[in-house]
């Protein structure tokens, strides 16, 4: 039978001299999942990469890839991986289409110029082919890098802080794509310190702490975890009179109304009655649920 | 594996080799230092001309494997590398091969100019493997001098030319073997470039200290064990590199 799991970290344990970076992690990341690593600065986001892709090896514990040992069949494991590493690393004095079919060549890519050749139009670094990587802008040379990642069509991507430190537009772009590469069916690991991005892109993520884990789910029960409703927002044409102020335990702030609801759909309808009633004419409605940002400090500061 | 092993020699010679300071510190630097130790020494021209051509093949062979793996570090280039599905030996051998290719071309210039003034090759099919083995010997060596896990080129080099001159001074190259003391004798036995020297000396027609069948064999000696002291250090400092 088919194991649903792609990539499987057990109990994996790995420290530098006396600094623990990671304390006995372990996770699961379905086929075809786009699963988001989550931690600040320091919490080994990066180690826990770097094992993964056989880069560095754990005191203690394992990881699979697609059911190879990552220690003992490091290399099978590697092939079925695209990797984009944090820091921009193509070599800077080599071509932008040199550096792509070195990578092709390690992996041992078959018509590799045909698909270089597709990735770079993808990728909208055709017209840069012969431009040296170090003459390339950051989110060209991120371009680049994903371009290399994908080269040999692998069905697992693993991506170290894919946008940071990017222009909006290039993260824009890298975040569209990943996104479509998930609906292509790849599994897709992120480590990310970016809410809003595992948020938009990923299934399930995963928040590390101080080299743990200290929770894994979809960012929709995330967001349960901080006891929060749904706040509707409304914005009124002029100020309240103090008897039209009818909400109870609803913030007023001039024009603006903020009332806490688990009905959305209720909360709506009684304003729109109101405001119809009353002669007040609405001026917006927002609608806002926890964030992934309200739920990684709750459990950051709650763990520490 | 060979594929492999040609495609990281490939981007070594595209990234590294074809510079104007490497070309001048592998061609000039022996020719500099040739000068300065003969002129005005009456010595015959093939043994004259038979140093330049050792010290050239030691000075091209480990003049850019050994700040490989330091630079690679500091461009974080080498990490993408680990993370492609090659060994560190692929990545080794494939380094080592990079130098061997530069090694073997730019000796061959002063034996191309010592035969184009008239010096007789006399063992030329001695002089090939001479030349085949002790290039691969001294690659080895220059990327076994890259093992500590620095990303600081200037560290390596500091490093290696402070084995790699006295060594020029032990190996035969400014004296012959046979008019050194009995105690400076045994010091040329370590040094790989002696045997190596022994064997260019030969084919050039001058008198050897060793067999050289000898010579090849210690040669080989050195180069394996050069190789997996190689691999086996790299290996065990490869973690070190990306600590931050």
């Amino acid at each position: 039978m088919e194991n649903n799991f792609i990539i499987e970290a057990y109990n994996i344990k790995k420290s530098f001299g006396s600094i623990v970076a990671l304390d006995g992690i372990s996770f699961k990341v379905k086929r075809g999942e786009i699963f988001g690593f989550l931690g600040p600065n320091g919490a080994g986001k990066t180690t826990t990469f770097r094992i993964l892709t056989g880069i560095i090896k754990p005191d203690e514990g394992n990881a699979k890839i697609s059911g190879y040992d990552i220690l003992k069949e490091t290399i099978k494991a590697k092939d079925l991986m695209g990797v984009l590493p944090e820091t921009p690393n193509a070599y800077p004095d080599l071509s932008v289409w040199k550096n792509i079919i070195f990578i092709a060549r390690l992996y041992d890519v078959k018509n590799f110029e045909e698909k270089a050749i597709n990735l770079l139009k993808e990728f909208d670094l055709y017209g840069r082919k012969d431009s040296k990587a170090k003459e390339l802008s950051k989110g060209m040379k991120q371009r680049l890098l994903l371009c290399m990642a994908m080269i040999n069509d692998p069905p697992i991507l693993l991506l170290d802080e894919p946008t940071s430190g990017l222009d909006v537009q290039s993260a824009r772009l890298i975040r569209k794509k990943i996104m479509d590469l998930g609906k292509e069916g790849k599994t897709i690991f992120l480590t990310t310190h970016n809410l809003e991005e595992a948020n938009l892109m990923c299934d399930r993520v995963a928040i590390i702490k101080k080299g743990r884990i200290i929770c894994i789910d979809n960012p929709e029960n995330l967001r349960k975890i901080t006891g929060k409703n749904i706040t509707v927002e409304v914005k009124f044409d002029r100020e309240l009179s103090e008897a039209e102020k009818v909400f109870k335990g609803a913030e007023i702030d001039g024009k603006t109304i903020k009332i806490s609801t688990e009905s959305v759909n209720d909360t709506i309808c009684y304003i729109t009655d109101l405001a119809r009633d009353k002669g007040l004419k609405i001026e917006s409605i927002n609608v806002e649920k926890a964030s992934l940002e309200d739920v990684f400090i709750k459990l950051v500061e709650e763990k520490c | 594996m060979l594929k492999k092993v040609w495609t990281i020699a490939e981007k070594d010679i595209l990234m590294y080799y074809l510079k104007g300071p490497v070309i001048i510190f592998g061609v000039l630097f022996p020719f500099f230092l040739f000068f300065a130790f003969y002129i005005g020494r009456n010595l015959p021209l093939s043994f004259l001309l038979s140093g330049l051509v050792s010290m050239t093949l030691f000075f091209t062979s480990t003049a850019v494997s050994p700040v490989i793996a330091p630079w690679e570090t500091q461009m974080k280039t080498l990490e993408r590398l680990i993370s492609c599905p090659v060994s560190i030996k692929t990545i080794i051998m494939g380094d080592i091969f990079a130098s061997f290719i530069f090694g073997v071309i730019i000796s061959s210039v002063p034996i191309l100019f010592s035969i184009c003034i008239g010096i007789n090759i006399y063992h030329p099919v001695l002089l090939f493997f001479g030349l085949i083995i002790s290039t691969f010997c001294f690659s080895s060596l220059g990327i076994l001098f890259s093992f500590p896990p620095t990303s600081l080129p200037s560290n390596i080099m500091m490093f290696s030319n402070l084995i790699k001159f006295p060594l020029i001074f032990m190996s035969g190259i400014f004296i012959p073997i046979g008019e050194l003391s009995e105690t400076g004798r045994y010091f040329l036995f370590i040094s790989p470039l002696t045997y190596s020297t022994d064997i260019v000396r030969y084919s050039f027609g001058e008198k050897a200290y060793f067999s050289p069948f000898f010579n090849l064999f210690t040669l080989l000696v050195f180069s394996f064990l050069f190789l997996f002291l190689a691999i086996y250090l790299h290996e065990k400092n490869l973690e070190k590199r990306f600590l931050r």
